[in-house]
């Protein structure tokens, strides 16, 4: 309501603002001051006005509610917080943002951040504000419904859903015989020109981190810089999205994305107009990787108790079934809940063994971008 | 920059020949305390980003930044920023000032749309322009693709203060030249170019700036500047020292800029006696001419505002489904409206006192203020949005964090240099004598002020508006972080649908961001039209 009146204000002064002037300019210069006053005067007071409602519009926290920082994609996120709402009468207004402006922007937030829960997709941005003492440690009930290989070793973040990488190619381009079976035979000479990749995006770092603990981080700089040959800047894309979506087109052959891209770009597109495929890497190989999507409180939450419970429903057994049927295509990871919707059940991967702590925040994986000039 | 200083300060002869003699500069007036308090004051909130900069490169020290400011990619990111920054600057002067003299000076059929067409594609968000021509053509991008789409879309920042400026300028001097057996081209080099010059210049600086800045429409196209690389430290590596570090790079780029143009802007400037003799000027008859300008239009039109709609068009016919929530879309547009409407004016009012001060009372002192107003444009807004933050949370402990009033205060930041430059154009055109005579006759400043340098300076009060409106409409980044908690615009409901791949859903959010800007573009041009006669009138 406030925000309306406000608009109307804002319509009201433009209009008054350039009313006044085209009034100036036909008005005779023997035009009586007051008028021309009393123009002055509205502008102004619309100005006054229309400021002090926006910050009145701005203050709209009550006891009951509480601030999720949301980098999970939306639906899903809907989906829990409706249901959330309904079974414990907290309000929770959401935030959307990449989770990663989110990890800088609560650090300039400091001890004064409107958010009381974030909820990431990936894990190294909940490590990084952990490793910034920013986060509250979680309910031991809350963690003990996650396997503890996806929580956060020190217990300030709990595991809500995981995802896999694997390599989606286009059926028109390749057939499944001519596959890597490794990620790093993605850099082989042979995909010159034919491999897209996101190195700017947070789902690349555990693969880099994965292969730099494999072989070592020398070999995983040379491999990094062959795959920069390999996919050009052509093929250099921002986010995982666009490497689904150029694959599907056939614009490129192959790129390694987390599996649930591909069934979202299939539920938005339809299946008729599928010309791609997933497929695993061989079991254990460094580019088969498990991600875990996570959610923490904030330090600074005035709201604990209640902040906790959010925590506590997305592990719960109603909250994964959300997870599991929903158009978020994750794995959920918490309570028991398995789900249908990836062909391959979670306890079917065969994922290279590399635990939480072993990912960390990304620094290693971002020195390693930075030295082969991708980030 | 002092001697553009003392140039500009001329007394305004009535008609300036061409390479006439230097103005001769009027006796200082003295600097009236509040005007320069007030200016103090602009300059400093403008500041702040920069402050944060500084702070927070400083915190990792200068041998940890040493190893990512000094590497082969900084020289392939410097080469791609400055290239592309002075081909798009080049081609936009061009286009945009050419443009406008045939929109404003000629009779050049349908002047009226075309007047509103060619402003609109400023009022498309650059990542839709870019998706569009993704879509056509899906290999587009590199340095090709990055100056089509960008020339595209900014060069109706020349575009519209150098037609205010035309609007403005005197007609007599081309009739002039003209009856004196100048030919068409070299009244238009001798004497147009020369009235329009300031403006030209403004605008050319300002598409420099955003060059800097731009970072959705590169990320699209796959370009690499320092831009798209400062959002990736920010973004992948949490390392804002890092990416606060490339931040400074872009500062003292644009510092360049600025002298550049500063030098540019050269002595002496344009004027008339001003409104009071303002009159319609008679078209030039295109003739033959007319069926090759107008293919020019239809071109210009179609690339810059086809390719876009066409796109939106497309996403809504095969947009596919989604089940992501349809939100409010006249809620978001109204948000979108207000916040964008509320920053037009908080900085053409905080660009007045600034411009008054440079051009009115120039000196050393407020050359520097009004120089370092520009700045900000080159910076990214994420930066501004976190600098904003973090003062935010420092000094006032939160206060006014994520309310409608940060957010419009954010936005009124980051596109106050737009502001500047069309106030201070128009300022500068309106005759100083006037207002001395209106001075000795007795009426006080604030008199003078409200009615003779507001009513002559008016087009570009408005324009400044406008280009404020405009680039607030499809701003995201700092949105994203600055909006209170629960609203939407325009902007943050297509990403989020973007974001999802829902283009299907997406697309009527950037349609109406569309036709949102083209309000202002239509306001703007009827005003424009009606001016001249209006004032003959008061003649």
């Amino acid at each position: 309501m406030a925000m309306a009146m406000a608009m109307a204000m804002a319509m009201a002064m433009a209009m008054a603002m350039a009313m006044a002037m085209a009034k100036e300019a036909s008005q005779p210069r023997t035009g009586d001051t007051t008028r021309r006053g009393r123009w002055g005067a509205g502008l102004i007071a619309c100005v006054v006005l229309s400021c002090l409602l926006a910050a009145c519009g701005g203050s709209a926290s009550s006891s009951n509610s509480i601030t999720l920082y949301n980098g999970q994609h939306e639906q899903t996120t809907d989906a829990l917080v409706a249901r959330f709402e309904k079974l414990t009468g907290i309000k929770v207004n959401v935030r959307s943002d990449d989770e990663d402006v989110f990890a800088s922007q609560i650090t300039a937030e400091g001890s004064h951040s409107p958010a009381d829960v974030l909820f990431t997709e990936n894990s190294p941005p909940l490590e990084y504000l952990q490793q910034k003492g920013l986060l509250a440690p979680v309910a031991p009930s809350t963690l003990a419904h996650t396997p503890s290989r996806y929580n956060s070793p020190t217990g300030h973040w709990v595991g809500v859903s995981a995802r896999v990488s694997v390599l989606v190619y286009n059926t028109r381009l390749l057939t499944p015989a001519q596959l890597p079976t490794s990620v790093m035979q993605l850099a082989d000479p042979e995909w010159k020109g034919k491999l897209a990749i996101a190195p700017g995006e947070t789902d690349f770092q555990p693969i880099v981190t994965s292969v730099a603990r494999t072989y070592g981080n020398a070999a995983a700089l040379r491999w990094l810089e062959a795959l920069k040959a390999n996919a050009g800047s052509a093929h250099s894309y921002p986010d995982n999205e666009t490497i689904v979506d150029q694959v599907n087109r056939g614009q490129v052959a192959l790129g390694v994305i987390n599996q649930y891209y591909w069934y979202r770009e299939r539920a938005q597109v339809g299946a008729s107009n599928v010309h791609s495929a997933i497929v695993h890497f061989a079991p254990r190989d460094p580019g088969y990787v498990i991600d875990v999507s996570g959610a923490a409180a904030l330090k600074s939450s005035p709201h604990q108790v209640d902040a906790q419970k959010l925590l506590a429903f997305l592990v719960s057994a109603e909250g994964q079934q959300i997870i599991a049927h929903t158009d978020s295509f994750e794995y959920p990871i918490a309570s028991g809940v398995i789900t249908d919707q990836p062909e391959t059940p979670l306890d079917k991967l065969r994922p290279n063994p590399i635990g939480i702590p072993a990912l960390g925040d990304g620094a290693t994986a971002i020195a390693l971008l930075q030295k082969a000039q991708l980030l | 920059m002092s001697t553009t200083a003392v140039g500009e300060l001329g007394s305004a002869p009535a008609l300036p020949p061409p390479r006439g003699p230097t103005p001769v500069p009027a006796r200082r007036r003295s600097t009236p305390p509040v005007l320069l308090a007030a200016g103090v004051l602009v300059a400093l909130v403008l500041l702040l980003p920069l402050g944060f900069l500084i702070l927070e490169a400083v915190q990792d020290g200068f041998s940890t930044l040493r190893p990512l400011l000094f590497r082969a990619l900084t020289a392939t990111l410097l080469w791609n920023t400055v290239s592309l920054m002075v081909v798009v600057t080049v081609l936009c002067a061009v286009i945009g000032t050419a443009a406008a003299w045939f929109v404003e000076r000629t009779d050049l059929p349908g002047r009226r749309i075309w007047a509103v067409l060619v402003v609109v594609p400023i009022g498309i968000p650059d990542f839709v322009t870019s998706f569009g021509w993704k879509s056509i053509f899906p290999s587009l991008g590199g340095f090709a693709g990055a100056t089509l789409v960008m020339t595209l879309a900014v060069y109706p920042l020349v575009y519209l203060p150098v037609a205010a400026s035309l609007r403005h300028a005197d007609p007599a001097q081309e009739e002039v030249a003209r009856s004196l057996g100048l030919g068409r081209l070299r009244t238009f080099a001798r004497v147009t170019l020369p009235q329009v010059r300031l403006a030209m210049l403004g605008g050319c600086l300002l598409v420099g700036l955003v060059m800097l800045s731009e970072y959705g429409a590169f990320e699209i196209l796959g370009f690499h500047t320092f831009t798209t690389e400062i959002y990736t430290e920010f973004l992948s590596g949490f390392d804002a020292p890092a990416a606060c570090a490339l931040s400074l790079v872009l500062v003292v780029l644009s510092l360049f800029l600025l002298t550049g143009e500063g030098l540019a802007r050269g002595r002496g400037r344009p004027s008339r006696t001003g409104a009071l003799a303002a009159r319609i000027p008679r078209p030039h008859w295109l003739g033959r001419a007319t069926l090759p300008v107008l293919a020019g239009f239809f071109m210009l039109v179609g690339l810059a505002l086809g390719v876009p709609v066409g796109a939106i068009v497309y996403w809504i016919l095969h947009g596919g489904s989604s089940t992501l929530p349809t939100a409010s879309i006249l809620t978001a547009a109204g948000h979108t409206i207000f916040y964008s409407a509320a920053a037009g004016l908080v900085a053409t009012i905080a660009a007045l006192p600034v411009a008054i001060l440079s051009v009115r009372h120039s000196g050393r002192v407020s050359t520097i203020l009004e120089r370092s107003n520009y700045l900000v444009l080159a910076m990214p807004g994420l930066v501004i949005a976190l600098a904003l933050t973090y003062f935010s949370e420092r000094y006032a402990a939160g206060f006014l964090y994520q309310s409608s009033t940060m957010l419009i205060a954010a936005y009124a930041i980051m596109f106050f240099p737009l502001a500047l430059v069309a106030v201070r154009t128009s300022v500068a055109q309106a005759p100083a004598s006037l207002e001395e005579v209106g001075r000795s006759l007795g009426r006080g400043r604030l008199e003078v002020l409200w009615r003779l340098t507001l009513p002559l300076a008016a087009p570009g009060l408005a324009a400044a508006f406008c280009l404020v409106f405009l680039e607030a409409v499809t701003e995201l980044t700092a949105t994203l972080v600055l909006i209170p908690t629960g609203a939407q615009t325009l902007a943050t409901q297509f990403w989020a649908f973007q974001t999802n791949i829902s283009y299907g859903q997406a697309a009527p959010y950037a349609g109406l961001m569309i036709l949102i800007a083209a309000i202002p573009s239509c306001v703007l041009g009827r005003w424009f039209d009606r001016l001249p006669s209006r004032s003959l009138v008061a003649a």
